[in-house]
């Protein structure tokens, strides 16, 4: 189910090699996604399967020296971009964080040990914003609340290492939001935190995928997240697209053999892991 | 990782971490005076007979009355404490050489190193940091390659020989650098403050006196900020390297922030602790380099002093100067450890 | 900084059991874009060349050896000691023989010119490697079996072991290496010997603190914790387990603090604590340079030949470095150089 696509992103044959002439290696061979704004679009595969090298593709953080190919456009409200591949990387940079933003795997390596949640939190959005140093900090509480991180004017002086993972993970969502982006690419979310929290922060993406019409790409290796949060899962392996459709219809009804064993493999019927289930 | 914070009755983390570090570092001086003490008192070779002389030193009661004045003659452990209770008077002994306070002597030495070395170090971590850091940005490209080589070559050289070569070249040959010691002969020394000449001269305003003071540092300064240099270089470019591996540059870059604003907020900030620590044992590796530089450029300082008291024996000179280095290496660790508290509020929490 | 849980990482390898063996080096790379990000593509790239190319290394150098950078240092150490070995066939005069001229510039009976005392200073540079080189490897040697000895027992006792060892290890940290070793050779009478042991007491601590930490990080591995399950005693599993797995740092260190105990021995000379007068030793040459200041052959080629030695060791430490794992180099980093 795809919703109106008045923002989001449209991958087309998206290719990605890396490697010296003579040893090659082609980690994405083609991709098609669309990551529409206002629902959540998973993206599952195995390790290697090129699930996390197009997320940072899209946000143009590929490792240096490697060569994309294809098209990514990107519409929003704001501005409309037919490739941003094309973008020079000052235009690329000034999209960072202001249309699409990116939570990563482990919240307390992604946030900066040594820095304030305020200084963290408020770079962005002063540096895209424009905004003055009291206008950030209202904003900043304004987002903390948001993400339902408690007492925000104490976390706000408070450094990383005093928040457990979970309350971390928000903070991190808090901060990829600083700039009001249109998509977040969610790059295994709950990996690294502990499954009772887990929970915890799907709901919030969910919830604020609804109420922001944000466009989210899941990328996860955990299909029963994927089973509970997604609109549509697209399954990738060796850096193509082998299955793609709605959530019920491939948990279900799996066309590819490939994603049929994945399902097999997972410890409780699938039923269990749906959003009724779970959250 | 949650952390709970045992807060003292009245100390914030931060004061209680400070105090800590304060409290190691005495300790540790207290281990320098014992170091220093044990080291002249190990000595095989007489004291007596380097001090006197041949000749002297063949009469016994001129002995026994350098060794009672020297306090020679008493149990160890008495000297030890006749010692510390000296050093807590300022009291170093006397210079069985110059015949001065050790004090007194090292109130001259001293400055004159450490304006050398404070110059050597500023000029050292601007240079050392930056393209340590630049190299690392731009790992494996050809401006890295350059930089890693230069830095090879600037810790390679050994440098009592470049000194020497450049003293060489660019006082007998070029005739661009002055000659040897702190000031030339026609100037006299500006009215004392810090010790050191261009301070000196800049407070009581003789420009003269203060281009003529800097002109005697540069070569000697540029000697050893080779060497430093060099030392910087490698270890911040390593240090950089394993900032940049760490996630959090990877977030900051998903952040749209400029490429400067990532270097400088995020990643040199979290590349500060190691290249602090480096920039400790640049420091060290300084007041050893001085030795050998010292003594080709004549700079009068802590160097030349220790050199001229270990060669002639003069142990209250030699206590003297490895207290006041050890005390100034250990002083420099304990700057360098509240800065990190300072900064990384991880480690005030242990 | 604590590095994150591997435990993510591990259920990813549990779902990849089905896949085919072609996606190592995928998962090799995937991994790596999750981590590396400033971008490395050939360290990546040679990941896969290691998979390809591993027969073909067998058959040559080691990979570490093989860099350009590499290959200059080992070519110029192995011409050194090659030159210490045959030097009495090599060199073109008695290094000792005060046979002619004067101070005479370099020219093509003499290529390095003469000395005050009218030897041949090439002669002379030659024979110092037979000082130098020798020295400086019992000199590392010593210091790293007795640093690493003590750092091993410090590790892997701890407790009060560790904090008497240490801190004496501080103690030592906090005095500039050459202050201390010039206090120590000035107290025995200067001599090479005497100047070797000054250093001696001076370099060990380095060696203790990286095998301190080294060990420290061994000790609590499986594999030790098994052995000593299984009733090892401490100095087997020390042996045994250990050891092996914390030698290359100390490898690495040792090759480093070679060149910088060839810069040590001969600065020591130069101050005259070290070589005594007619011994041809590289430090004291240059010192002879000192005296007869405008005659430039006199300090230059014997500096040169100090430069060219720590140069090439430098270069092979950090090629060997370079190959370890970053998380240990940083390790070997650590210490005061």
């Amino acid at each position: 189910m795809s919703g109106p696509t008045t923002q989001g992103l449209e991958l087309r044959g998206l290719t990605l090699e890396l490697g010296a002439k003579g040893n090659l290696k082609q980690i994405l061979r083609g991709i098609d996604l669309d990551i529409p704004g206002g629902s959540i679009t998973g993206l599952a595969g195995e390790s290697g399967s090129g699930k996390t090298m197009t997320g940072l593709a899209i946000c143009g953080l590929q490792p240096a020296g490697s060569r994309l190919g294809g098209t990514i456009s990107y519409t929003s409200p704001r501005t409309t971009t037919p490739n941003l591949l094309a973008l020079r990387p000052r235009g690329m940079n000034a999209l960072r964080g202001r249309e699409i933003a990116m939570i990563f795997q482990d919240p307390t390596a992604s946030l900066h040990p040594m820095m304030t949640i305020e200084a963290q939190l408020t770079d962005g959005m002063r540096h895209h914003l424009k905004v003055s140093r009291s206008e950030a900090r209202e904003r900043a509480l304004a987002l903390l609340e948001r993400v339902r991180v408690p007492d925000p004017a104490t976390a706000l002086r408070k450094y990383p290492h005093q928040f457990s993972g979970g309350q971390l993970q928000r903070i991190a969502i808090a901060i990829a939001l600083a700039a009001e982006p249109s998509v977040l690419i969610a790059d295994e979310p709950t990996t690294a935190l502990d499954v009772t929290v887990q929970a915890g922060i799907l709901r919030l993406l969910r919830e604020l995928c609804d109420t922001l019409d944000l466009a989210i790409l899941l990328v996860t290796h955990d299909l029963g997240v994927m089973s509970a949060l997604a609109d549509t899962v697209t399954v990738m392996r060796y850096g193509e697209v082998v299955e793609h459709g709605s959530r019920y219809q491939v948990i279900r009804e799996p066309r590819s053999a490939y994603t049929k064993a994945l399902i097999d493999a997972l410890p409780h019927p699938p039923e269990e892991n749906t959003m009724e289930g779970t959250l | 990782m949650p952390v709970t914070l045992r807060r003292g009755p009245h100390l914030g983390p931060l004061a209680r971490y400070i105090l800590i570090r304060f409290g190691i570092s005495i300790l540790l001086i207290f281990g320098v005076t014992l170091v220093t003490f044990t080291l002249a008192n190990l000595v095989p070779a007489d004291p007596a007979q380097a001090a006197l002389g041949e000749r002297a030193a063949s009469d016994p009661a001129i002995v026994a009355a350098f060794r009672e004045a020297q306090g020679l003659d008493k149990p160890v452990v008495t000297q030890y404490l006749l010692y510390i209770a000296h050093l807590f008077q300022g009291n170093l002994g006397t210079s069985t050489q110059s015949h001065n306070p050790v004090s007194i002597d090292l109130s001259v030495a001293f400055p004159a190193t450490a304006e050398l070395a404070l110059f050597v170090i500023v000029f050292s971590i601007i240079i050392g940091v930056g393209l340590g850091t630049w190299a690392a940005i731009r790992q494996n490209r050809f401006s890295d390659q350059l930089f890693r080589v230069l830095s090879l070559v600037g810790i390679s050289i050994p440098t009592f020989w470049l000194a020497l070569a450049a003293f060489y070249v660019f006082f007998y040959q070029l005739h661009w650098a002055p000659g040897t010691g702190r000031l030339s002969a026609s100037l006299q020394a500006p009215p004392k403050v810090t010790g050191m000449y261009t301070i000196d001269a800049l407070v009581a305003g003789q420009y003269t006196t203060f281009f003529n003071a800097l002109s005697h540092l540069v070569l000697p300064g540029l000697v050893l900020i080779l060497y430093t240099v060099g030392l910087l270089v490698r270890f911040s470019r390593s240090a950089v390297l394993d900032v940049l591996n760490q996630e959090y540059v990877l977030a900051a870059r998903a952040k749209g922030l400029s490429p400067a604003r990532v270097v400088f907020r995020y990643v040199l900030r979290g590349a500060s602790l190691p290249i602090l620590t480096i920039v400790g044992l640049a420091f060290g590796s300084l007041l050893s380099g001085t030795v050998l530089t010292e003594q080709v450029f004549g700079w009068g300082g802590i160097g030349q002093y220790a050199y001229k008291s270990a060669t002639t024996l003069d142990l209250p000179a030699v206590m003297g100067v490895g207290l006041v280095v050890g005390v100034v290496y250990i002083l420099t660790n304990f700057i360098i450890d509240v800065v990190y508290g300072v900064i990384d509020p991880r480690v005030r929490v242990q | 900084m604590a590095k994150p849980p591997t435990g993510p990482s591990e259920s990813r390898l549990e779902l990849e059991s089905d896949a085919a063996a072609g996606a190592v080096y995928d998962e090799a790379l995937d991994a790596r874009a999750a981590d590396a990000r400033a971008g490395d593509a050939d360290r990546a790239g040679a990941a896969t060349r290691l998979r390809f190319g591993a027969l073909r290394n067998r058959l040559r150098l080691p990979p570490t050896f093989r860099r350009p950078m590499a290959v200059v240092g080992i070519t110029i150490i192995v011409l050194w000691f090659l030159v210490a070995i045959f030097v009495p066939w090599i060199a073109p005069y008695d290094p000792l023989a005060q046979a002619f001229d004067r101070l005479q510039a370099p020219s093509a009976a003499h290529w390095f010119g003469t000395d005050a005392l009218g030897r041949d200073v090439l002669s002379r540079t030659l024979y110092g490697a037979r000082i130098s080189l020798p020295l400086a490897l019992i000199l590392v040697v010593a210091s790293a079996i007795i640093g690493s000895v003590l750092g091993a027992v410090a590790g892997y006792f701890g407790k009060a072991v560790d904090e008497i060892i240490m801190r004496f290890s501080d103690l030592v940290f906090a005095f500039p290496t050459i202050i201390l070793a010039m206090i120590v050779t000035a107290a025995l009478g200067p001599s090479l010997t005497n100047a070797v042991i000054a250093l001696l007491l001076v370099s060990w601590p380095s060696y203790a603190r990286v095998m301190r930490s080294m060990v420290l990080g061994a000790r609590s591995r499986e594999y030790v914790v098994a052995g000593r399950l299984l009733g090892f005693s401490p100095f087997r599993s020390l042996r045994r387990d250990i050891l092996p797995n914390v030698a290359a740092p100390v490898l690495v260190l040792a090759t480093l603090d070679f060149g910088n105990a060839i810069l040590l021995l001969s600065g020591l000379s130069f101050l005259g604590l070290g070589a005594t007068p007619p011994t041809p030793e590289w430090g004291a040459m240059v010192a002879d340079g000192v005296q007869n200041f405008s005659d430039w052959w006199l300090a230059a080629f014997p500096g040169l030949a100090i430069f060219t030695v720590v140069v090439a060791f430098n270069l092979v430490g950090d090629a060997l470095r370079d190959s370890l794992d970053p998380r240990t180099a940083g390790a070997v980093q650590g210490v005061k150089i």
